[in-house]
Order: structure tokens, then sequence, then C-alpha cells
């Protein structure tokens, strides 16, 4: 066992060895503070640590923070996602401070995607800062109490960072180089793009163990199950760095429309099942994108449940 | 063939229609001419290669801006046809003539005639 | 060079409308590359102009006039004794010229023609595209000469994003990742391992974010 640095309970599970489960949430696209209460409620019982996303795929929503302050409120484990889309480094300190006021423990560094894809694309975008170097200054500052600045931070933050990782996109010689760079710029976890390709992720994870990465970091691999031939189909022709074989398309289109939801289900726990053997894989991700309801489904059919209780 | 074509048809002999300049064309409006247009080669068959291709696309900027400055983008066109065919030269000067009597005379013209009045 | 294109003809028709007398400005550097604003274009947009005023009636006097540079005091010094003859100069070069071309005729409005881009290449002819964004601290040896801070969307100095897909951005399917090109080059250099090499938090001071730039040598001053 690792020495834990932090009061996450995500550092501490995974520590302990066991495959950590987390889970997200998408803030809801105006103030009703109960869309992300109702779909943590939905997970809580059955993740470890439940992601916010940052204004995803730059669409304006409630901001990531006070959906964090949400979750703290209910006495759960919140991942703060932040993107360097948004804030240049006074804001993202500011921020993470402001984060770490509510004793939010964990947080995921994230370039974020261009806002172009989003309902502002004529806005400017910031990018002071990458999504390495982010994971560098909440390291920084968690670890040498001190601001990019120099300054001393009076009751620095106590946060587990944590990177995205796609082994899906190209160029993929450099996607197991790019682990290992954020692994050297602080990362201490990893969620990885959604897994639909799992002899491709299953390649990326014999070269990361070639390289001993598994052993700096812990890897969740990430999944999203489909709701339909259409979803897949989408998210193969249109979704950047999206890697949806053929004959998941296939399998899924295979099935009459009503059972397709079933299938993707079924596709996500058998993926998990698969992955659950995977040496350097300590846990999952599960990204049910407004399908949180389903996600206590494929925690328990995946044999992830009962949860570990860690205090 | 000693064919006949309308007499209002100026001819400026280029060595090709590659040689035509936007501005060429914008200054024949500018000193009053009603019309314009640019006689090239068939398409795939210039001399030098894509001479008549560059003009067709002047000719587009032509009208665009004729267009916009309210002159009319129809008074300038680009025909292709090679250079044994007579008779089609005549059916285009003929045709140009025609539209061009039925558009009126350059806008501009009046406008100057009116002005030194 | 610097990139810019001619701003549509109704734009400027409409920031002249109030005036009679006009000089249009080209130059003879970047702009005339780019095909914006040299003398090919001035002539144009002038005879463009003047065909429009007199289509409205309109007895406006529009004059051309085409300097070698117009970031440069000497060659808009060319014109001083003539621009007290003129109520507004329409000016074709980059977003420099203009300016400058205001500051020196401070009494004088001055109007833009075109666009002012970027700085960039000539691809072909009639493709221009962008190289440089003038951070003021050139990070191109440690990124195999390919600058990501203009050619990457996210101006990632540790990419590529997870959007890039088959060589292309994720922003637009034409446009090039700069982060490919960069471990193309790498490759090709035999220096992949040079990726691996964390690019630190950059000093944007240099950038626009420090405030208007300028350079003064005193070893050439006069």
């Amino acid at each position: 066992m690792k020495e834990v640095k932090t009061p996450s309970k995500l550092e501490k599970i995974l520590n302990a060895g066991h495959l950590a489960v987390t889970s997200e949430c998408g803030p809801p696209r105006g103030s009703d503070p109960n869309v992300i209460i109702n779909k943590a409620k939905m997970v809580k019982d059955h993740v470890d640590a439940i992601n916010i996303t940052d204004n995803q795929t730059s669409v304006t929503r409630l901001c990531s923070i006070a959906s964090c302050i949400h979750l703290k409120l209910m006495g759960l484990e919140p991942v703060l996602q932040m993107v360097t889309r948004d804030r240049n480094r006074i804001a993202i300190q500011s921020d993470i401070l402001g984060a770490a006021s509510f004793d939010i423990n964990n947080i995921l560094c994230i370039s974020g995607d261009h806002q172009k894809f989003g309902d502002n694309p004529k806005g400017q975008n910031v990018f002071d800062l990458d999504s390495m170097q982010l994971i560098q200054t909440v390291r920084y500052m968690r670890d040498e109490g001190k601001f990019l600045g120099g300054d001393d931070i009076d009751r620095p933050p106590r946060m587990f960072v944590g990177a995205a990782a796609n082994p899906f996109a190209d160029p993929f010689e450099i996607r197991v180089p790019r682990l290992a760079k954020k692994i050297a710029a602080g990362a201490e976890f990893i969620q990885t793009q959604c897994i639909y390709n799992v002899e491709k992720f299953k390649l990326w994870m014999k070269l990361a163990r070639d390289r001993g990465l598994h052993k700096k970091v812990y890897i969740l691999a990430g999944v999203t199950p489909l709701k339909s031939a259409g979803m897949a189909k989408y998210m193969r022709n249109r979704v950047p760095g999206m890697d949806v074989p053929e004959q998941v398309v296939k399998r899924m289109s295979g099935v009459p429309k009503d059972k397709q939801p079933e299938e993707g289900l079924e596709i996500c726990i058998e993926t998990i099942q698969q992955l659950k053997e995977e040496e350097g894989v300590a846990g999952f991700h599960i990204m049910a994108i407004e399908w949180e309801e389903k996600v206590p489904e494929i925690v328990e059919k995946s044999g992830l449940y009962p949860r570990p209780r860690i205090n | 063939m000693r064919l006949q074509y309308p007499p209002n048809v100026k001819i400026i002999c280029l060595p090709c229609t590659g040689k035509v300049d936007l501005i060429h064309i914008l200054r024949a409006f500018e000193k009053g001419a009603d019309g314009v247009y640019v006689a090239g080669c068939l398409e795939g068959a210039c001399q030098f290669g894509n001479g008549n291709i560059k003009a067709r696309k002047r000719v587009e900027q032509a009208k665009n801006i004729l267009e916009k400055v309210g002159i009319g983008g129809e008074r300038v066109q680009m025909y292709n046809l090679s250079s044994s065919e007579a008779p089609r030269f005549v059916e285009i000067a003929k045709e140009m003539t025609e539209k061009i009597t039925a558009m009126g005379p350059n806008p501009i013209k009046m406008a100057k005639k009116k002005m030194a009045a | 060079m610097i990139v810019a294109k001619q701003k549509p003809l109704e734009e400027i028709i409409e920031e002249l409308q109030d005036y009679t007398k006009i000089l249009v400005a080209g130059c003879n550097e970047c702009v005339t590359v780019c095909e914006a604003g040299g003398k090919k274009e001035t002539a144009i947009l002038a005879s463009s102009l003047r065909m429009y005023f007199l289509n409205q009636g309109k007895d406006v006097k529009i004059d051309e006039v085409t300097l070698e540079r117009q970031c440069d005091h000497e060659y808009l010094e060319e014109i001083r004794k003539v621009i007290g003859s003129y109520e507004a100069i329409l000016s074709l070069a980059c977003g420099v010229g203009v300016q400058f071309m205001a500051e020196k005729y401070f009494s004088v409005p001055v109007f833009p023609g075109v666009d002012t881009c970027f700085m960039g290449v000539t691809e072909e002819r009639g493709v221009w595209s962008e190289r440089c964004q003038g951070c003021g601290q050139c990070i191109l040896a440690r990124t195999a000469g390919i600058c990501p801070v203009s050619r990457c969307a996210k101006r990632l100095l540790n990419g590529p994003c997870g959007g890039s897909t088959k060589g292309k951005c994720e922003i637009d399917k034409e446009l090039d990742c700069a982060w490919q090109i960069i471990i193309d080059r790498l490759k090709e250099l035999g220096k992949l391992e040079q990726y691996e090499q964390l690019s630190p938090i950059k000093d944007w001071s240099t950038e626009r974010a420090g405030g208007p730039r300028k350079i003064t040598r005193e070893d050439i001053r006069q």
C-alpha cells in the first residue's frame, strides 16, 4: 500500500486495493439543484465518487463547483472536473481554493472541448494552462502549499489529482507516452475515454504495463452504456477521438429498437467484466449520459456491488 | 465566311483570355460600356493551360462587383468557343447585344451625363 | 507575412457614405502578396466605389495611391502634400498601416478596407494559413519547429488533446492537428523521446496578455 496523501475517499479505496467505481453527473442547464441531487441519489449507493462535468462539450451549465457542493451537502464524494478552457491561472487557483474550502477532495484536470462545439462558439477561450499544467498546478498547491506566484497558501487544498486519458485518439503511438507525461506532471488517477474497442484498450494497457505505469497511477476504465444503435453510430462518426468498432454497431443494430437499451447495458457490463481481470485496471468510471438510473444495475450485474465502506 | 455581327460590339484582341484582368472589365464599365463579354477558348483547350478558367473566375468577380455597385452583374458574361466557330461567334454577339439592349444603357453613363448637365 | 482579406464592398460603402473626396491607399507589402490591398486591389476597389457613387448620383472624387509600406514614416509621408485635398482615407493596409495613417494624419478620418487576419504563409495561390501569433517567446525549438500556440485550436503546449483524429483537429476536419505534425517531425528527426518532456507553464506576459508591446533597441536607435 502506498501512503495516502489526501482525505479523498476515492484515494483510500484505491489505495486499499479495491476496484473503485466512479460515475458522472452532468449539471443542469438551469439553476434547479434538484436535478443534480436527484441524479446523485440514483447512483450514490453504487459508486465511490461522482464526477461533476464542467460545462461539457462547451455548453453552458450550472457550474461544477456548486454542483460538487450539493453533493458534499448530501454527504457524497464529488470529483470536481475542471477545464482550462474557461479560466486563467488566477481563476483556476481561486476555484481550487473555493472547492477546497468545502473539502472537495478530488479533481479531474482536463483541457475541455473547444468552444466551437457549444452554445457560445463566438466566445474567447483561455487555455492559459493546458491539462498537464493544471495537474502540475494542483499538485504544487497541495504539495508545496504555494500559489503559482510563489506565495504560501493558508490551508492548502488537499485534492487527489486525476487526469483523463484517451487510449483511442490519434496518433496511437504517443498514447502511452502521453499517459507517462501526465503521470510525470503529477496525475494520481486516470479516467479513460469510453471503451468500446476492448482489444485496443488492452493493447494500450499492455504498453502502459510494459513501462510500469500501472504501478504509478490508478487507471479507471471508462464505460458508457449505449442506448441505441443510433447512439453507437453517432459516437463512431461524430464524436472526435471515439472508437466504436463495427461489431459493436452491428450488435446494437442487430436487435429490435425496443431491446437496444438492454443490449447496450449488456455490452457495458461485459466490457467491465472483461476488464476487471486486466492487470492495471484499478476501477471503472461509468458515464451513463442522461441515463444515471441504470448505473446501479450496471454496477450490480458487473459484480462490483456492494461498495466498500471506508471512512 | 464573311459573316456580319452587330456593329456595336467592339473587339479587343488579347493573346489569351487569361490576360483579361478584373480591372480591365471594371474600367470598361466605368468608361461607359453597356456590356462586356469575354470570348475564350473552349474549356480544356487553352493553349496556355488554364487562361480561360482564370478568365471565367474574373468574370465572376466582375459580376459580383457590378451587382453590388448597382450596374448589374448580367452585363458581363463569359463565353467559350473555338476560333473556327464563326457562326457561333455571331450568335453570341447577337445574343449579348439583345440582352444588353433589353437591359438599357449602363446607368453610370446616364449618371455622368446628368451630372455634366 | 500579415494576411488580410478585403472587407465586403457593402461595408466599405457604408463607412464612406458621408464623404465626397476619398483617397484609397493600398500598400505594397504583405497585403499585396495576399492580394487584399495591393495596387491591383486598390484600383479595383477605387473603380468599384466610383461606379457605385456615380450610380447613386453622388459626385464623389475617389483617387488611388499605393504606398511602398504604410508601417513606416517615410512612405506615409509621401501623401502629406496631398492629404489636405481629401475628406477621408480608405486604407487597404493591414491594421498596422491603418493605425499608423490615423496617428500621422490625426485630423483626417481613416477607414479600414481589409480585415487583418493573421501572420501566415501562402500555401498556394488563393490559400493562406496561420503560422505565428507573435507570442513574444518562441517555443519552436522544443516543438520540432511547428507552433502549437498558433496552430492548435486550444494552444496546448502539451498536446495533442483527445480530439485529434487521423491527423486532423476536432474543430475542423480540414485542419491539420498541429500536434500530429509535431510528432511526425519528432519521429523524422529521431527525437520522439522529446515528446515526453513537459512544457512548462508559459509566460504569456510577452503576448497580448501583457498589454501593447514595444521593442526599443538602444544599440541602433538614433
